[in-house]
């Protein structure tokens, strides 16, 4: 592979080292940055960059995981589509062990339900065209990366006239939980690391709002190691020199502009919708449903089903505190379930269970041998 | 969010494109980067090219990576003539 | 014989004597499987007999590096060579789905008798049974397996040491990574094959070197860390092991990047991980360099009396972490 693109190039102990200390150097006082990412939640743990930069920079996680946002009620209504004699989900694996009220989508198959996991949209139109006899719903989860897939999806079924292929749309968009975050004022925010996948779609420009409506610079991250903690040291600078700016830290794979043929195609297929999350209740205008152009392919018109009623208690009512979590408030060992009747194994909420989830991946990397 | 990983392409057909790492290889869609090239690095996530991946500014940021080493160097040396 | 198997196949009359003969005859060909009786009758052995019992289901049938037959005598033989046993003797039991093509069946049958053959052990006994469609996931594979342990011979999961080295005969993740690549409509071209290989071969050699290895475990679903969790587990000490120091083919690398996969964690066919005294690693390590299959084996960690019954991981990073038990399916994910 070319030598600009290996992972590796960017995993070197010995920059980070550097990158670390400069970060450090750079923070005359104390500052808190916060991720809008699961991706990067994950990286932060897995190459112990918070306990690394601490105590002078303080990472905090934010509501940037797409599984762990969705709602119950949404959870609910996949699994009981999945239940329905006619209808086969198409689901990426990451929500196949997320638990709604009653179960998860895995407990639902072991029950009889049809659920296929799927790596793209596109397989999920393959599995509709292979199996005209069945209705293949595609759970359609993620942000901006994500979404003009799914609308490339649904448009190719229109195209080729499908009848068989839907989609239960829950995506969300990034900024307004961005400006729930920092309009709500529960946690100080000094810096933002920007979504570096999400900003390959959005462009560099959208978080513009961020420096000039709340005075916050935002360094948009890649997920190796060196890419974080050169985002993390250029929001250092910038805090100290008093600049609040959009940096783009990601060159090699962002540009101001975005990616415009995908945001073109998300506005034809999508449009805005209020959309509830897990810990920041609805926000308006921050959820993805199809256009009316496109509501034939729409699972929550063709269907109904019987899921808004709870099957069994919510997580918060076990005492899940993934909302605190979402919002940066708690990390997640003092959630008082976390590691004791909460753990991957066992998992009561969507942060425990996805991969990108805060309480997994401090889990599976931050606890102490102690 | 979101696992996107750079792949290299090795041949295109209509809206379709091979790409390989390190030998793993699968057919994705350019749908949404319609200008991508063979030989181009493209960001591939779920089955589709989100972004051509730029060889110029990713060499950049690791000289970028050198010259902290360089600088880094320089001060332990120059701290050595001092003590 | 028809072109799939049917129920009358498992009745015990002439169609189930026609797929015995024209079937599973042709390519097993041990003599007291010939002889037809309702048991074997072997010959008396010399010294401490180990025994073992497995299942097969694998999905698909036939992947990249093997299929289940094969899968069935290497899994076997393994669990054997994992006590210091030279496998012997194998029994396999067929449950088969109605409908299963009788191509397929052929096949399967005939990979498990070559690698048998291969492995040098005798398939002594068997049995079949069909069970109506949608009953069976095509075909299922169930098996026994006998073998003697050489005196002096103590391999305990429970044996771990404080100073003992930590062993692997090669590259992991390989036998994971090719099911999944090929399932879930996952679709990948790759080169990646299962190393699903018998180990008794290799073990006899380690041994011969070496007769005091503690642990030896082969690290199937769970992958490496599972089984060092265990070997923590049970021996109640700790286990660090270097990320820098572990194997892992590239092709895997990338597959587990573009699927969001820990290759620790993906399964294994044909590796052991070996815990020996400290003094004797380099010996043992040779030995099985020197052996097929054990060309990339290497020194992946020790055994220590810190932490006991956890594995820690020093990354190439230059962090370190628990390397916990896996939670659960290895799924792949796009966030």
């Amino acid at each position: 592979m070319n030598q600009g693109f290996r992972a590796q190039a960017f995993r070197d102990p010995a920059a980070a080292q550097r990158l670390i200390d400069a970060a450090k150097g750079a923070a005359r006082k104390p500052i808190a940055i916060m991720e809008f990412c699961g991706g990067h939640t994950h990286a932060i743990m897995r190459y112990g960059l918070r306990d690394a930069l601490a105590p002078e920079i303080r990472l905090l996680s934010g509501p940037g995981c797409p599984v762990c946002v969705t709602d119950d009620s949404d959870i609910d209504l996949a699994i009981a589509l999945g239940k329905h004699p006619d209808i086969t989900v198409a689901t990426f694996g990451d929500m196949v062990r997320v638990p709604g009220t009653g179960g998860s989508l895995a407990d639902a198959r072991a029950q009889g339900a049809s659920v296929e996991i799927v790596y793209s949209a596109l397989d999920a139109l393959d599995l509709a065209r292979a199996h005209p006899d069945t209705n293949v719903v595609m759970l359609g989860i993620g942000f901006e990366t994500t979404a003009p897939t799914i609308a490339a999806a649904v448009r190719a079924a229109a195209e080729e006239g499908l009848t068989n292929f839907f989609l239960l749309s829950l995506h969300k968009t990034t900024p307004p939980a961005m400006r729930a975050i920092l309009d709500g004022g529960e946690v100080h925010v000094d810096g933002v690391l920007g979504p570096g996948h999400v900003t390959a779609i959005t462009g560099a420009d959208a978080w513009h709002f961020l420096p000039v409506e709340y005075g916050v610079p935002c360094a948009v991250s890649g997920f190796e190691p060196l890419d974080i903690l050169l985002s993390v040291r250029d929001l250092a600078v910038a805090m100290t020199e008093r600049r609040p700016a959009v940096i783009n830290a990601y060159r090699r794979g962002v540009t101001a502009g975005g990616n415009a043929v995908a945001r073109q195609l998300m506005a034809e297929v999508f449009r805005s919708s209020d959309a509830r999350w897990r810990g920041l209740g609805v926000i308006p205008a921050s959820g993805l449903d199809l256009a009316p152009a496109y509501a034939a392919y729409d699972a929550r018109h063709r269907f109904s089903v019987e899921a808004a009623v709870s099957a069994g208690p919510s997580a918060e009512a076990r005492g899940c505190r993934c909302g605190d979590v979402l919002r940066g408030v708690i990390a997640p060992p003092e959630c008082p379930l976390f590691g004791r009747a909460c753990t991957p194994t066992r998992p009561i909420g969507p942060c425990m269970v996805s991969a990108e989830g805060a309480c997994a991946a401090h889990y599976r990397y931050g606890r102490s041998l102690s | 969010m979101c696992l996107a990983v750079p792949m290299r392409i090795e041949s295109i057909e209509g809206t379709q494109a091979l790409v390989d790492m390190g030998g793993l290889r699968r057919e994705i869609s350019l749908v949404l980067t319609p200008d991508a090239q063979v030989g181009d690095y493209v960001l591939i996530h779920t089955g589709f090219a989100i972004s051509v991946l730029d060889e110029q500014e990713a060499q950049e940021t690791l000289a970028l990576f050198a010259e902290l080493e360089e600088a880094s160097r320089e001060m332990d040396a120059s701290q050595g003539r001092e003590s | 014989m028809g072109a799939t198997v049917l129920l009358a196949h498992g009745s015990g009359g002439l169609m189930a004597r026609e797929l015995l003969e024209g079937l599973f005859l042709r390519h097993l060909g041990d003599s007291e499987l010939h002889a037809l009786e309702d048991a074997a009758v072997l010959d008396p052995v010399d010294g401490r007999l180990a025994l073992t019992t497995d299942s097969y289901v694998v999905q698909p049938l036939f992947f990249p590096g093997g299929d289940i037959g094969k899968l069935a005598v290497c899994g076997t033989v393994n669990d054997l060579a994992m006590r210091g046993a030279v496998p012997l003797y194998l029994t396999v039991g067929f449950i088969l789905e109605e409908g299963l093509p009788m191509d397929d069946l052929e096949r399967v049958v005939a990979s498990l008798a070559a690698t048998a053959r291969e492995a040098d052990v005798r398939i002594v006994a068997g049995d079949t049974k069909v069970v109506g469609r949608g009953a069976a996931d095509r075909l299922f594979v169930n098996t026994a397996g006998a073998g003697i342990v050489p005196p002096g011979i103590q391999i305990s999961a429970r044996n771990a040491r404080p100073g003992d080295q930590v062993l692997v005969n090669g590259a992991v993740g390989d036998h994971g990574l090719a099911i999944m690549t090929q399932r879930h409509g996952l679709r990948f071209e790759s080169p990646i094959q299962s190393d699903c290989a018998p180990l008794s071969g290799l073990v006899q050699a380690m041994l011969t070197a070496c007769p005091s290895v503690h642990v030896l475990r082969d690290a199937t679903r769970g992958g490496l860390a599972a089984v060092l969790n265990e070997i923590a587990g049970q021996s109640r000490v700790g286990i660090t092991v270097h990320e820098g120091a572990i194997v892992i083919h590239e092709a895997v690398a990338a597959a587990c990047e573009v699927l969001g996969l820990d290759p620790l964690y993906a399964a294994n066919e044909g590796k052991l991980v070996a815990i020996v005294p400290g003094d004797a690693a380099t010996t043992v390590l040779d030995v099985m360099r020197a052996h097929p299959l054990g060309a990339e084996a290497a020194i992946i960690g020790e055994i220590e009396t810190a932490h006991p019954g956890a594995v820690v991981l020093r990354t190439a990073f230059g962090t370190q972490r628990l390397l916990d038990m896996p939670a659960g399916e290895l799924l792949p994910r796009i966030c």
